[in-house]
């Protein structure tokens, strides 16, 4: 079963991937495996696919560096539930195509360790018998997630989601 | 059909470049004028482009800018290097090499940023260009390569925070410190997915504007405007179009004011940015480097003020002094002037212009435990190297003074240590 990866408020993209363990310095192989390397060292050998980040407010900020999330996409994390995310790594979320959900009020609910069940497309968490409802994002974000991600839709129509 | 309603900076250079009346809230989908790629992106920018079968669209309108581990620190760096390279000059894009500078100080040089333009960056940093008032974000290597395709990108019209300057600095305070102390004002995430639009008269240079707009995404901000003012109006040949000038009534989610006559100089201490507090609160703090540089703070003005606090002084022995210039052409006039040689001949450690050690990967990267005070933009967990290393922010003045006594200073005790 999937379970919670719980962190705090203001987990920056050093937190997630520091700088200097970039693919093009350590090599493509090699960079997933420093994911949460300074603040959570064990991540990379025990998450398993599917696992859910739950984080606090502004979530991803920090650098524009894409290959963070792509770190967490390559160790098959499943989705990020969140206070709040910073712009700019929000927007490589729904690039990379991993689920992204602002939901302060269900975060204080889950805890580190906690086994649950997701289905992050239809906004659903379910952990033993409670079920936790996500906002749904925007209308135009839907579009995009239909194709997969925004840069899947923009492959398939050429335009970007909402452009006339 | 209702009138139009009055318009930030933001809503105003937005709706001119998608050609429809925007507001917060809208999608817009813009042309874009520059889209600039540095070394440790250009990699994923062109897997991406590849990915999608597409080069650029105007490859005339795409830089890359080989700065963030220049010159290469390894053979995978060096190879990323030669990709970007390559690319550029296969497919007609400008390429800005090794020691040419950072890539925010390099656009403002190249006259690439100005007044009205739409500059994507793949660095977050980019709401530089906001000195000029260009509406510069960063976006990440997707986004990046996306907008290099189609010459568009799609943008939520951001919400604006005004933030209106008073007063006047007192001798020794400094663009940093006001910047400093509007992320400690707004908070880190206080300005996430708004636009922060500067009211500053016609204070300040353009470095110092820049100073200023780059210091705006620590508080999580799209973009950082600067109001025209100064010697944007005057110096440099900007052409100003109507629509980067906000209108008079125009709605803004938060409006705050600061009274520069009040500040005094500011530290952002360890580990988030907005940790800010005065630098007489931190002084005496043993530091091990001392680092001068960065799209922050590494422009001429700013090798001046510390060139002024270490003018005949020496480098305390158990401290290291960096200083980096933002570009070659920084470095230059820094070399005709004698600020160098000054520099110099305090003990400082000249490196090539670039970013250096500010994201902790080459040229001065810190061991555990170490103390550095930088007039760069970040002191997160590990940034600059060790976990437990911890960095302080601070004007170049301020870095310069800690660099002589070799703790937590302020100008004035250099001053104080030589008349005493
Ligand atoms: S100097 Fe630092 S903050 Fe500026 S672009 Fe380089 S790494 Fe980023």
């Amino acid at each position: 079963m999937p379970r919670v990866w719980k962190f705090g408020d203001s987990v920056n993209t050093d937190d997630i991937l520091p700088g200097r363990y970039a693919p093009f310095m350590v090599g493509e192989d090699a960079f997933p495996t420093y994911a949460f390397h300074l603040i959570r060292p064990e991540f990379a050998a025990q998450v398993r696919k599917g696992d859910l980040l739950v984080g606090g407010r502004n979530w991803g900020l920090g650098s524009s560096r894409e290959y963070a999330p792509m770190a967490l996409r390559r160790l098959g994390v499943g989705g990020i539930v969140a206070a709040s995310f910073a712009r700019i790594h929000y927007r490589n979320l729904l690039n990379l195509g991993i689920p992204a959900f602002e939901a302060p009020d269900v975060i204080t609910e889950l805890h580190d360790g906690d086994e649950i069940e997701f289905d992050l497309n239809a906004g659903l968490i379910t952990r033993g018998a409670h079920t936790f409802q996500l906002t749904p994002p925007p209308e135009f974000l839907r579009e995009a997630l239909k194709e997969g991600s925004i840069l899947d839709y923009y492959r398939k129509h050429q335009k970007f989601p909402g452009e006339r | 059909m209702s009138l139009p309603r009055p318009q930030t900076m933001a809503e105003k250079i937005l709706s001119a470049r998608a050609r429809e009346t925007v507001y917060a809230g809208d999608l817009a989908v813009v042309e874009v004028d520059h889209v600039m790629i540095v070394d440790s992106i250009a990699q994923s920018v062109i897997a991406v482009l590849a990915d999608l079968h597409a080069t650029p669209r105007y490859p005339e309108r795409v830089s890359f800018v080989i700065d963030h581990v220049a010159p290469a620190s390894t053979v995978s760096v060096a190879q990323a290097q030669k990709e970007a390279r390559e690319y550029a000059a296969a497919h007609g894009c400008l390429l800005f090499d090794v020691g040419r500078g950072i890539c925010h100080q390099v656009l403002m040089e190249e006259g690439i940023a100005r007044p009205g333009r739409i500059v994507l960056g793949s660095d977050s940093h980019s709401t530089t260009y906001g000195a000029v008032a260009a509406f510069g974000t960063g976006m990440g290597a997707t986004d990046i390569a996306l907008a290099a395709a189609s010459g568009r990108t799609w943008l939520k019209v951001p919400e604006s925070v005004k933030v209106t300057l008073t007063g006047d600095l007192r001798p020794g305070v400094t663009a940093k410190d006001v910047a400093l102390e509007m992320i400690r004002e707004l908070g880190a995430d206080g300005a996430t997915y708004q636009s922060v639009e500067i009211h500053a008269g016609d204070r300040f240079t353009r470095g110092e504007r820049m100073t200023l707009a780059n210091l705006c995404v620590e508080a999580g901000a799209k973009a950082g405007l600067v109001v025209p003012g100064g010697e944007i109006l005057t110096h440099y040949g900007y052409e100003i179009p109507d629509f980067v000038l906000p209108d008079e009534g125009a709605t803004y989610v938060r409006e705050l004011t600061l009274d520069l006559g009040a500040l005094a100089p500011r530290m952002s201490a360890p580990s988030e940015v907005d940790n800010v507090h005065d630098v007489a609160d931190l002084r005496g703090l043993r530091v091990d480097q001392v680092f001068i540089g960065t799209c922050t703070n590494g422009r001429l003005e700013d090798l001046h003020a510390a060139a002024d606090v270490l003018r005949g002084r020496r480098v305390a022995p158990h401290t290291r002094l960096l200083v980096i210039p933002a570009s070659s052409v920084v470095m230059e006039q820094a070399m005709a002037d004698g600020t160098l040689l000054t520099l110099l001949q305090a003990g400082a450690v000249l490196g090539t212009p670039g970013c250096g050690p500010c994201m902790g990967r080459h040229q001065g990267v810190l061991a555990p435990g170490e103390v550095c005070v930088s007039t760069s933009n970040r002191n997160f967990i590990g940034r600059m190297g060790a976990a437990d290393a911890r960095v302080y922010l601070a004007s170049p003045a301020v870095a310069a003074a800690t660099a002589v006594t070799g703790h937590i200073a302020l100008p004035e005790d250099v001053r104080q240590e030589v008349s005493a």
